[in-house]
């Protein structure tokens, strides 16, 4: 179980990871400032295992990986929204960070509230409440399998 | 089943003679690159990689664009690292040339190419007939080891332009517009075409901006039927097509739109996002702290020349400061050839070297908390351009340079 952090639709790579904390070294040193302007308390708050639920187009605008990637390094275990950026939900599945389609769950669900996510069913669960997800195409499924494209490629050229 | 030319494009790629929307293939791609604001990360996953190796690095270009000249000490580290592998691989580098689009441009795309960039306006391309892509750091190190990648067919959207902008309207206008009209994710996961005897009319300038916006409507490529001007400006450039590709009449597309070109206005997208466009009138008046005319999407000479035939004579307002940021070197110098730059300074504007400037928000000219930045640049996100309690408007080379001399947003027959 982990405890839902919700945002609204249209939230974009910006909102996510600002610009000005691009160019620092390491993801390590980025992720203090995950959704910095949407709420300033998310980086200290959020705890591995945690689950961000989101409504439509999450992750809009620029190409940025560490966008997935501060999110992974703070310990979120899955983004589930109504619907993705392509190049968000992309990155995040090349790095290994579960994105999940849910249609009903931003709506039905509150923040704080506990959820649980079962990839391989494509079930959300929340207290007595069940969800439907879209599960993954079986390519991009593999590649999360492995443990992102990088694993992957480790594999192939091994 | 006839193709569009993303599908064309994808399956000479692959290999195959027919692909169709929703299948995943393997892609040979013709270029690949990357600029400062992720390298540095590929960088680091390349070095942890068990048999690090570049699969052809001919087809490798780094720029450094976000930050330059360099705006701190941990900036300078990540472009060092950026700089010392570029050399030590023979990789192509650039520095302080341009915004990475406007170089690509103009050195090296090529109609029929499929190409991953490591930033999401990289489907600029698409001016020139290539299929552009924005990709992170991982897709983009995956394909610089084996020189393919994975591609999910996208279904196109066709663009029917018909007629000839008006006057004082210009191409921003028209992308923002046709964003407005079909959303932020309107094109999410899609390939957005155009083509029809109004695309005659734009020149290159106003292709690569139209292409260059698309990702703002969620697309993953934007791609223009190659005509004349086309191929005429890459033989200017120097290059031959690789392939010039077609859409076939019986072409299967998600939606068609039609767009006469003569309809169009100008355009303000308000803050916070690039689809809550207004009629440009509706936002007269508004007050300004800064105008930034320049990036990827608005810095070309057609841009500059639009600006400066407003504010030649004029001033810049005194409580505005009006950052002027030519796309490219080449800009840059033609630019000062015309006596544009000359033009810009004597009205007070700040004239910048080559970058991407305050559209990103982390090098030049950051707006403070509660501060107004009418801009072209490519977006308007909440704290895009700096605090994150601030405000951009994007608009025209125009609207923004009239904007500049007025001290509020403006139009151009304002002033």
């Amino acid at each position: 179980m982990g405890k839902i952090f919700k945002f609204n639709q249209d939230v974009d790579t910006d909102q996510i990871i600002a610009s000005q904390y691009l160019l620092f070294p390491t993801i390590d040193e980025m992720k203090a400032h995950t959704f910095e302007s949407l709420d300033p308390d998310f980086a200290s708050n959020v705890k591995p295992g945690d689950y961000v639920v989101a409504s439509e187009n999450f992750g809009c605008g620029s190409s940025r990986e560490q966008a997935p990637a501060v999110l992974k390094a703070l310990g979120v275990k899955a983004v589930v929204a109504k619907s993705f950026a392509r190049i968000f939900y992309r990155n995040a599945i090349n790095i290994g960070l579960p994105v999940i389609v849910c249609k009903d769950l931003h709506e039905n669900v509150n923040a704080g509230e506990e959820m649980e996510l079962s990839l391989q069913e494509g079930i959300v669960r929340v207290s007595d409440k069940t969800f439907t997800c879209t599960k993954l195409p079986e390519y991009m499924q593999g590649i999360l399998d492995q443990g992102g494209l990088i694993a992957s490629l480790n594999k192939e050229e091994a | 089943m006839g193709m569009t030319i993303a599908e064309k494009i994808i399956a000479a790629a692959a290999g195959v003679s027919e692909v169709k929307p929703g299948d995943i293939h393997t892609v040979e791609l013709d270029r690949l690159m990357s600029n400062d604001g992720t390298t540095h990360l590929t960088i680091d996953m390349y070095n942890k990689l068990k048999n690090p190796h570049i699969a052809d690095v001919d087809k490798l270009v780094w720029i450094v664009d976000h930050n330059v000249p360099c705006d701190s000490v941990k900036t300078a580290a990540s472009h060092k690292k950026m700089r010392d592998f570029a050399k030590k691989n023979g990789i192509k580098f650039y520095e302080g040339e341009g915004v990475c689009h406007q170089v690509m441009m103009e050195k090296h795309v090529t109609s029929g190419e499929l190409i991953f960039g490591a930033d999401s306006h990289t489907c600029a391309y698409g001016a020139v007939g290539a299929f552009g892509t924005g990709v992170g750091c991982t897709d983009y190190l995956y394909a610089m080891v084996t020189g393919h990648s994975w591609l999910l067919v996208p279904e196109t959207l066709r663009f029917n332009l018909t007629g000839k902008l008006q006057e004082g309207v210009y191409a921003r206008d028209l992308i923002l517009t046709i964003i407005g009209k079909i959303g932020a994710n309107g094109a999410n996961y899609m390939a957005m075409e155009f083509g029809g005897e109004g695309l005659h009319t734009l020149n290159m300038s106003d292709r690569i901006s139209i292409c260059n916006l698309c990702v703002e409507a969620g697309a993953k490529t934007a791609l223009m039927e190659v005509d004349d001007i086309a191929l005429d400006y890459l033989k200017e450039h120097g290059r031959e097509p690789k392939h010039v590709f077609k859409s076939d009449d019986d072409a299967n597309y998600a939606k068609v739109y039609d767009i006469d070109l003569s309809t169009i206005k100008p355009i303000v997208a308000k803050p916070h996002f690039v689809d809550s466009v207004v009629d440009a009138k509706e936002c007269v008046g508004t007050h300004i702290d800064e105008a930034f005319l320049g990036s990827c999407n608005n810095g070309r000479i057609e841009d500059l020349r639009a600006g400066a035939q407003i504010i030649k004579g004029k001033k810049v307002n005194p409580m505005v400061r009006f950052l002027v940021v030519p796309a490219s070197a080449d800009v840059y110098r033609q630019a000062l050839d015309e006596g544009i730059i000359d033009t810009f300074m004597e009205a007070g504007a700040i004239v910048m070297n080559p970058n991407c400037s305050v559209c990103w928000g982390s090098c030049q000219g950051v707006i403070g908390e509660n501060e107004v930045l009418i801009s072209t640049g490519t977006r308007n996100f909440k704290g895009r351009a700096g605090h994150k309690d601030s405000f951009v408007y994007l608009a025209s080379a125009a609207t923004v340079t009239a904007s500049a001399i007025k001290g509020e947003i403006a139009t151009a027959d304002m002033v």
